[in-house]
């Protein structure tokens, strides 16, 4: 039911955080951060997200992810029996560094969960060094 | 004579607090439970309402069962391979997990609907006929 989606990176330098009409809470995301071979991973917990909904964005090493969520319930008007959490929109900001190729960096949004790929600057990828005899 | 509290009401809050025990209650307006998934319970005249947090499941990761008045979830996570994988930051965790709630109401199993959405599983429970509110019409005698 949920596809895998790509979502454009906007590369600009002023940048504008999305505004919201109604005040509405705004969560952290719980974050995986994972390195590979040549990239690292970025896994942030954002149910109830939609890729058409979130907005990444770098500027000048800082990697900022910003999800809009639409509230499930009215929770003024909603009996709760146990709550143990709101629904909100989620945001989170982290510095890459050199390491980081910024025009490689792609998204994807699958069942609430955001996968960034941020792939290595060649200078930064492992590589072998050959030994030569003289 | 007037009876100031009924067996029920008792039975009712013994009920409540079975609820908070076994589903790692945190008080409202907390971001984060202890537990995974952080699940919200909410009523409304005609069914029960849960619903969980649980991003990255798919159908396949997931189990929901009602037995009597007990909702259980299970599921599990898929933890990345170590050979393959270093983790700088370790915020999310992944394996198996299991929560289960003692139900305030009795509800009618076979109408029990769950669908699950962008990490968002969503349960709706009918409350069997017994529990509905139902108004009782006063008569002058």
């Amino acid at each position: 039911m949920a596809m895998e989606t790509n979502i454009e990176k906007r590369k600009e330098s002023a940048v504008m955080p999305v505004e919201r009409t109604r005040s509405a809470p705004t969560y952290i995301p719980v974050v995986d951060i994972i390195e590979r071979r040549d990239e690292l991973m970025m896994l942030a917990d954002m149910p109830g997200a939609r890729a058409e909904h979130i907005d990444i964005n770098y500027d000048k090493g800082l990697l900022t992810i910003h999800a809009r969520v639409e509230p499930r319930q009215n929770p003024q008007q909603t009996e709760y029996l146990l709550q143990e959490y709101g629904v909100g929109d989620f945001h989170r900001t982290f510095e890459v560094g050199e390491g980081i190729d910024p025009n490689k960096i792609e998204a994807e949004v699958k069942n609430g969960l955001l996968t960034l790929h941020l792939p290595k600057s060649e200078a930064f990828k492992p590589r072998k060094i050959a030994v030569k005899t003289q | 004579m007037l009876i100031t509290q009924d067996p029920f009401t008792a039975l009712e809050s013994l009920r409540r607090e079975m609820t908070n025990l076994m589903g790692a209650y945190a008080p409202p307006f907390l971001q984060r439970s202890h537990g995974f998934p952080a699940v919200n319970l909410w009523e409304d005249a005609s069914a029960l309402y849960a619903e969980a947090e649980v991003p990255g499941l798919s159908l396949k990761d997931i189990e929901v069962t009602v037995e009597g008045d007990q909702l259980t979830v299970k599921g599990h996570r898929e933890t990345l391979d170590a050979r393959e994988y270093t983790y700088h930051r370790r915020e999310r965790g992944t394996g198996e997990f299991a929560l289960t709630l003692a139900l305030p109401v009795e509800t009618n199993p076979d109408e029990v609907e769950a669908t699950l959405t962008d990490g968002v599983l969503r349960i709706r429970l009918p409350k069997a006929e017994t529990a509905k509110a139902r108004k009782i019409k006063v008569t002058a005698s």
